[in-house]
């Protein structure tokens, strides 16, 4: 019997190495992502990039400098919408939650994160768009709030959890009122779980593409108003990107690099404070 | 007296914060209804018949939805196939195999891989992967399984093929992420005791596998969720053509891309509406799905509290 240990001996390593191998497989796509992002988006960018409006068609330079305004403008404005709601509905979940109406509660959330952030738009269109008779930074605005709930609920409501049960007795056994503790103990404690799902919301949302395509459209000036069609970064290389001009491909691949940092970076500062933290 | 003045603040904070937890509630029926509402002169024009007519005809008036849902399931199906396997294989490499020095970095590689945004893994597709496909994947496909009907036709290069890839691309971070918590919440005696019995390590990792079968169905099912509603990255790789074809070199279509590329070119009330009730199918199968998962998941995940308890 000693062949069929050898067998099933070597069927192990053999199936082990297949997925070492797939591992691996895995791998080869994202370095690729990033070498190509690195070396053909470094030859678009330099100081006018972040500083220049985009030039017409046929003159070289130019920058994408409202369009990275206008990403920051957008995700200003679906923080004013996400923040609170995602907040304040994750404190709800992790403090009272403990009923049917927080587990329904949490189950949509879920759904709603699962929602294609394309039907997003299309909703902030119907919403802010249609009434409105025109595009505006409001409707990209509002999209980008709706998708960042979610995210943020559902992290503020863990991070809430984490915090130990001790000091909420302790606060409470203080004569401190519930909401009170919940503020000034539990949030604070648990403040830089909050800030990194905060972080991750706005990572999400600003590399969003779709939800902005028929809201906040594009624009090729400094912004001046929230009322008008404003730039934002993604929509910018995806319109460079599939332009027939190298001038523009070459800028569009700049503009992932950027959006490439910018994200990796806000998710390496997340790792860090959930590092510290716990 | 000062008792019930506390009583009343807490009161306050507490349906302040209930407020805005049933705000999102009202969000996704608002959501729901907004979409239904402005897709309505679309519905009642072309009623059941909308989802079975392939003819994508806007000059005409002529819509139906037929190729765009067939092209969804099918580049989302493609990536499963090819994700799937590979990401199984990933969770057990990390939970199984891996020491802990390259576990952590492999882990956050793969959660780095899940935070690029969409549109770059779009205009990656477009000038690096397409070209690579057109070149090198689809002549050997057609030189050794030509025979197939799935393998024919002219090399685009952009096609369902190309949009299966990219998903597959995008989606695994996410069934790989799962399917190693799953595995990891196994617990260690079912492993203990097949080795005990004399079992291999890996008919160990295979009895661990079957017991979270269930938790890598729901991890599936969350994939399935995003590749169906994935816009940019599919607009740009998948050839944008509303046909229905076996040929995965055939270019092909997805809701969620018609919806992005048509939008802002609809020219009247009524196309705008189509494009609206595209959008209401959409949504209507990313609520089903994710609710399939996420019951599944939560499914799972309790059982083995309850069991861990015990």
């Amino acid at each position: 019997m000693n062949w069929y240990f050898y067998f099933r001996k070597s069927k192990g390593i053999l199936f082990y190495t297949l997925c070492v191998i797939s591992a691996l497989i895995a791998i080869v796509p994202l370095i690729f992502i990033f070498y190509h992002t690195l070396s053909l988006g470094l030859k678009a960018i330099n100081w006018d990039f972040f500083t220049q409006l985009p030039k017409p068609v046929g003159e070289s330079g130019g920058g994408m400098g409202n369009a990275i305004v206008g990403t920051m403008i957008l995700v200003g404005i679906g923080s004013l919408i996400g923040l609170p709601i995602g907040i304040f509905s994750g404190i709800y979940l992790s403090e009272y939650g403990n009923n049917p109406l927080g587990t329904l509660i949490r189950f949509f959330t879920e759904v709603l994160n699962g929602i294609p952030s394309i039907v997003t738009g299309v909703v902030a269109y119907s919403l802010v768009v249609i009434p409105m008779k025109h595009f505006s930074g409001y409707a990209g605005g509002v999209a980008l709030g709706i998708l960042m709930i979610p995210t943020i609920t559902r992290t503020t409501e863990e991070m809430l959890k984490l915090v130990p049960r001790s000091l909420r007795e302790a606060s409470l056994a203080l004569g401190i009122p519930e909401w009170r503790t919940i503020l000034s103990i539990v949030l604070k404690t648990g403040l830089g779980g909050v800030v990194t799902g905060i972080m991750l919301a706005i990572s999400r949302v600003a590399g969003e593409t779709a939800p902005l395509l028929f809201t906040s459209l594009n624009n090729r000036f400094w912004h001046t108003t929230l009322d008008q069609p404003i730039a934002s970064l993604t929509v910018f290389i995806y319109n460079y990107g599939v332009s027939p001009f190298d001038d523009w491909i070459a800028q569009a691949w700049g503009g992932a690099l950027v959006l490439m940092l910018l994200i990796t970076s806000l998710s390496l500062i997340v790792r860090n404070i959930t590092k510290k933290k716990f | 007296m000062n008792l019930v003045e506390k009583n009343y603040s807490d009161l306050f904070f507490k349906n302040l914060t209930k407020f805005f937890a049933l705000l999102i509630l009202v969000v996704i029926a608002l959501m729901g209804y907004e979409i239904y509402i402005n897709a309505k002169p679309a519905i009642e024009k072309f009623g059941w018949k909308f989802i079975t007519d392939e003819v994508w005809d806007p000059v005409q008036e002529n819509y139906g939805a037929l190729p765009f849902i067939y092209g969804t399931l099918v580049s989302s199906f493609l990536a499963l196939l090819i994700a799937l396997p590979l990401s199984v294989c990933i969770a057990i490499f990390l939970v199984d195999i891996a020491p802990s020095w390259i576990e952590k970095p492999f882990s956050f590689f793969i959660e780095l891989l899940a935070g690029i945004p969409s549109i770059v893994y779009g205009i990656w597709g477009f000038f690096v992967m397409v070209p690579w496909v057109r070149t090198s994947v689809e002549p050997f496909l057609a030189k050794y399984f030509g025979f197939l009907p799935f393998f024919t036709g002219p090399l685009y290069g952009v096609g369902m093929l190309s949009s299966g890839l990219i998903l597959s691309i995008m989606i695994l971070p996410i069934i790989a992420s799962i399917s190693r918590d799953v595995l990891k919440a196994v617990p260690i005696s079912q492993k203990e005791a097949s080795l005990a019995l004399g079992s291999t390590r890996w008919e160990a990792t295979r009895i661990a596998l079957s017991y979270s079968r269930s938790g890598i169905l729901g991890a599936t099912i969350l994939g399935l969720g995003r590749a169906l509603g994935e816009t940019m990255a599919v607009t740009m790789v998948i050839g944008n053509r509303p046909t229905i074809s076996a040929s995965l070199f055939e270019p092909g279509y997805t809701l969620a891309s018609v919806i992005a590329n048509e939008f802002t070119e609809a020219t009247s009330d009524l196309y705008i509406s189509v494009l609206i009730e595209l959008a209401l199918v959409l949504f209507v199968i990313a609520i089903i799905v994710n609710s399939i998962a996420r019951l599944l998941v939560w499914s799972v995940t309790r059982k083995y509290s309850s069991q861990i308890s015990n």
